[in-house]
Parts: C-alpha cells; structure tokens; sequence
C-alpha cells in the first residue's frame, strides 16, 4: 500500500509544480462547453434539453486529452522503467497514476460543472443529479484511459489513437451518467443510475489496473 | 509424416501448405453458395407481405451482423491465444481476420440502412442494434489501429491482444447500456425484434448466404495469414525455398 501512496503522492506533487499546466483539462472543458450556446443556439429551452449531454461529453474528451500524457512523460525520462523495476505490484502503480489523474483532472471537472451547468440552465436538482453522476464516472475516465495510455506508450500519434482506442468503452459511462441527470429532469427516481455507474466504477476498478499493468509490461519489453 | 496434433499448424510453414490446400475449395464453395443463396433469395423466395420486396436485402445484412460479432471474438481468442502460448501464427491469425470483421460490420450497417429507407423511411435510427453495431465497428477501427501504429511486430501483437480482450469484456456491458439507453429515450416506434414468421424459402436462401459468407470470410483471412507469414517469416529457410520454386 505504501507503494500506491508513493506513486500518488509524487504525481500529486508534480502536478503542483506544473500547476497551469494541470489546469489545462479544466479550461478546455470550460471552453468546449461553451462552444455548444454558439453554434446550437442560445435558447434556453434547448440548451437545457442538451445540457447534461454536453458537460458529459466535453468531460469524457478533456479526460482522455489529458490522460494521453499520463505516463509519457515518466517514460520519457525512465522513471517508468524504475517503478515497474522496484517489484512492487505494476498493478498497484496503475491504480495510483490512474488516481491520481482523476484527483488531478476529473476533481476539477466534478468542481466545474455546476457552475457550467448553470450557464445552460440546468435546474439545482439537475445540478446535484450531474455532480453526483460525475463523481462515479470521471474515475472510471481516468481508469480507462489508463488503459489507453498505457496500450499507446511511445507511439507516433498516440493521443489521436487512445481516444479512438477507449472513447467506445465509455459508451456506458456516458450513457447511464447523461441517464441520471434526464431521469431526475423527468421527475424519476435517478437510483437505477447510480447503481450502475457504482457497479461499472468498481468493475472498472477491478479490471482496469491489471490490463493496464499488462500493457505497459509489453510497452517497455 | 508425423501424426496430427492440435499444434501442428501453429508453425507458420506448415499452415501455408494447409492454405495452399484448403482455399480452392473455400473459394469455390464461397460462390457457389453465394449464387445459390442469391438465387433462392431472389428469384424462389416468396414477395413479403408486408414489407414487399425490399426486405430480400435481410439475405445479406443479417449473415453479414452475425459474421461480424462472431469474427470479433474469434480476433479476441486468436489473440489471446497468440499472447499468453507466444503461438506465432495464432497472433498473425487474429491480425488478419480484423479487416474482414470490420468489413463485414460495415456491410451490415450498410445493408441496414438501405433497408431502413423503405422501411422505416429514414436511413438511420439510433436504435439499440444500429448503435452497438456501429461501436462494434469502432472497436475494430481502433484495434486495427493500434497494431498498425506499432511498428515492432511482437508489441503490436500483445498490445492489439489486450485491446481485444478489454474490447471482449466489454462488448456486453456496452450493449446492455445501449439496449437500455434505448427504451429510456425511444418509444416503440420501430421494432426491429418483432419480425413475422419466415418462409422455408426464406430461412434456406439466409442459411446458404451465412454459410457462403463463412466460406469467403475463412478463405480472405486465410489469404492474409499466408501474406503476414511470408512478410514475417522472410528470414527462414522455408519462405526461401518457397521463393527459389517461385523463380523457376
């Protein structure tokens, strides 16, 4: 376990030190959604129809943009190399990368939407049905991407390549995530959605890592 | 010759002769059912009541959906098993059966659509079926890419077959969210499932077009594991003496 708070913590603390650089995924976010008012049109009838849609998708995309140099630079520089080397578990220092994205990139996207949403007119019970979908559903993201980043290392046109490698496997995420938000705004109950993104967060959760520890062991072969 | 065992065609030299053996017959047997299945599907194969002519094009589309699920797990096996047994020819078996799916799943969304517009009138729904089929077809957009991006063969091989697995796993787990986005957001305008009875007619012409699209889809895989194996195997004594014989 000390290995997992190891690999966190130094994420964590590179991040801080490149801190507009974190911001990155936040802004763009922030300027894909409202990119949406522009081009669909400013009717709040409308916008509100797309709205949990929107924020989704832009969520899913600033995701897997910055997922893509998740382990890039530790492999550029070899300290990929050393942790797979030190012999604790890679499964372990998977899931720690991936955490750490997510505490890094999808935190701030979870903190952001609100305010977005109201730029759409989203209603507060909306709101909270979109923050709460986020909550479960960025980190199966970041889990995933992992997987993409992992599978792309040191590729040429790697970041083009892991979106059309993982965007389809988070086809469920979207769907039961946007789901909730359109099941509150209809006035049911949003519980069967966030069931499932639980149940899909731990599977993720489970399988993620490993495959992701398995693609990075043929990366550096 | 040494008997039979389960690996024998595992060796890249062996499984070209086998190739060389079985595809003439594969191929023959692929047109003459493709011409049968054609002939009963649109010249014996009674007018729908319903849906008039226009639902002969079910002889195609519905081989061609099923080729394309089946050939994705059978990429996922060879895969897997080309991976963990480090059986060469396994690996080149299920880089080449992806085009071919991938093929096939286009095939069946274009079919489908052709039939939607006189049926539905409209060449595209985002119903459950046509939504999984289309991700379908990006999984194996997106496998293909990533083997074709990787430059060193043996990576390209074990990073395509943990793409493949993951894909596996998830494959149900997306249609299920699918089928469910679906009867969320559609009303029963459309049902795809609730198809009438068929004609004994119907049903032999759409067996004889599977089973010819069996034919060509192991034929064309077989054709591009022969070519994976003489671009790798290049080095060996084998595709050497094969190429001596070629100069002749």
């Amino acid at each position: 376990m000390s290995a997992f708070a190891a690999v966190y913590a130094r994420d964590l603390r590179l991040a801080l030190r490149r801190r507009v650089e974190a911001l990155l995924p936040v802004v763009f976010f922030v300027v894909a959604v409202s990119l949406f008012p522009v081009g669909v049109g400013p009717e709040p009838q409308t916008l509100r129809v797309i709205a949990a849609g929107v924020v989704w998708v832009c969520a899913l995309l600033a995701s897997m943009l910055s997922v893509a140099n998740l382990y890039a630079l530790d492999h550029a520089d070899g300290s990929l190399e050393q942790m797979l080397l030190s012999g604790h578990p890679p499964t372990l220092i998977a899931a720690a990368k991936a955490a750490a994205h997510w505490t890094i990139t999808g935190a701030p996207l979870v903190l952001a939407a609100p305010v977005i949403g109201l730029l759409l007119d989203m209603s507060p019970t909306a709101l909270g049905a979109l923050v709460a979908a986020l909550l479960l559903g960025t980190p199966v993201l970041s889990l995933l991407g992992g997987v993409g980043a992992a599978l792309t290392l040191g590729l040429r046109s790697s970041g083009v390549l892991l979106i059309l490698l993982i965007l389809p496997l988070t086809i469920p995420a979207l769907i039961f995530g946007s789901g909730a938000v359109g099941a509150v705004d209809s006035g049911i109950s949003a519980s069967g959605h966030f069931s499932l993104l639980g149940a899909l967060l731990i599977f993720t959760a489970l399988i993620a890592p490993l495959a992701t520890a398995m693609a990075l062991r043929i990366a550096l072969e | 010759m040494n008997a039979l065992r389960w690996s024998t065609f595992a060796a890249p030299s062996r499984f070209y002769a086998l190739v060389n053996a079985v595809n003439p017959w594969l191929w023959l047997l692929a047109v003459g059912l493709t011409l049968a299945g054609l002939y009963i599907g649109f010249f014996v194969a009674p007018v729908d009541a319903t849906q008039g002519n226009s639902y002969r094009i079910i002889f195609i589309h519905v081989p061609a959906a099923w080729l394309s699920m089946v050939l994705y797990l059978a990429m996922a096996f060879w895969a897997a098993i080309g991976w963990m047994l480090n059986a060469r020819m396994a690996s080149m078996l299920a880089r080449a059966i992806a085009p071919t799916g991938a093929l096939f799943t286009f095939l069946a969304l274009w079919t489908g659509s052709f039939w939607g517009k006189p049926t539905w009138g409209t060449w595209w729904v985002w119903d459950a079926r046509l939504t999984s089929e289309l991700i379908l077809l990006f999984l194996y957009l997106g496998y293909i890419a990533l083997v074709s991006s990787i430059d060193d063969v043996v990576r390209g091989d074990k990073a395509g077959a943990v793409l493949a697995l993951v894909g596996a796993v998830n494959v149900p787990i997306i249609y299920f969210s699918v089928v469910w986005w679906n009867t969320l957001h559609q009303g029963a305008t459309i049902s795809v499932t609730a198809a009438p009875k068929m004609a004994q007619t119907m049903l032999v012409a759409m067996l004889l077009m599977t089973l010819a699209f069996w034919a060509y889809a192991f034929a064309v895989v077989f054709t591009r594991a022969q070519a994976l194996a003489l671009e790798r195997e290049r080095d060996t004594d084998w595709v050497r003496g094969l190429a001596r014989k070629e100069m002749k």
